[in-house]
């Protein structure tokens, strides 16, 4: 298990992309994958930045990457305002060029490319978001 | 990320290289933004040498498309797309939304 905490603002990205990019690297995940949890994870950051601090430099996200044999798991906590994915629309990926609306994509993406989202919200920490990429069992 | 425009006579060649976040996306909106108040509407994206994009710079792509289309005036055509970008694409639904061009070359002609 590894934290690291980066200041909430979009220029952390990269940073961010690469330690959560090395973790899944670790764990074994193929390029495609890698690229998949590195692209999640950098629409959560996103949404953190956007939605629970409403802005860059209003406080840290740290972060964790837990590996597992055949699993990783990554919790990004930070201390805004609760964030509810309810409240994000669910963009129509069917929709014509006119009617297309790029709101929630980046929800949209974690939800296709993650295994397991749980979002969480305590008086104490903050918000707590923990999401799962399982590895693809191979054939026998 | 780097980005480079090259005009040509009917279309603008705009070459995109790293990495497309939230960081860096308000940077390829105004190189964009800036083709289309000169009035040229027909842009060749060369992605050979793209490594990331995130909804963010997906977003800078669809607001593009739909100024460039309006009016059947212009298109924005995607050009050697790395397979990792065409997954984030296709995921999108936006290989139904721009034509994807295996060489620039060819997407250059085609406009």
């Amino acid at each position: 298990m590894t934290t690291v905490t980066f200041p909430g603002r979009y220029d952390s990205l990269v940073e961010i992309g690469k330690f959560v990019n090395e973790a899944a690297r670790q764990a074994g995940f193929s390029n495609l994958e890698q690229y998949q949890i590195e692209t999640s994870v950098d629409e959560a950051c996103t949404n953190i930045i956007e939605y629970a601090y409403q802005g860059e430099n209003k406080g840290d996200i740290e972060c964790t990457c837990i590996v597992e044999p055949d699993e990783l798991t990554v919790i990004l906590i930070d201390h805004g305002k609760p964030f509810n994915p309810d409240y994000i629309p669910i963009p129509d990926t069917n929709a014509s060029l006119d009617e297309r609306n790029t709101q929630g994509l980046g929800l949209f993406i974690m939800r296709q490319w993650m295994d397991d989202i749980h979002f969480d919200f305590t008086e104490d920490y903050g918000n707590i978001l923990r999401m799962v990429k399982r590895k693809e069992k191979k054939p026998c | 990320m780097d980005i480079t425009n090259t005009p040509y006579k009917h279309c603008d060649l705009v070459k995109i290289t790293g990495r497309v976040d939230s960081a860096t996306s308000p940077k390829l909106g105004e190189v964009l933004d800036k083709i289309i108040e000169e009035g040229r509407f027909k842009i060749v994206m060369d992605m050979s040498e793209l490594d990331f994009i995130s909804s963010a710079g997906l977003r800078e792509l669809i607001t593009t498309q739909k100024v460039c289309k309006r009016y059947n005036r212009g298109e924005v055509i995607l050009a050697q797309v790395p397979e990792k970008i065409l997954y984030t694409l296709d995921l999108a639904g936006f290989t139904k939304l721009f034509r994807i061009a295996d060489d620039v070359i060819s997407a250059v002609g085609n406009l």
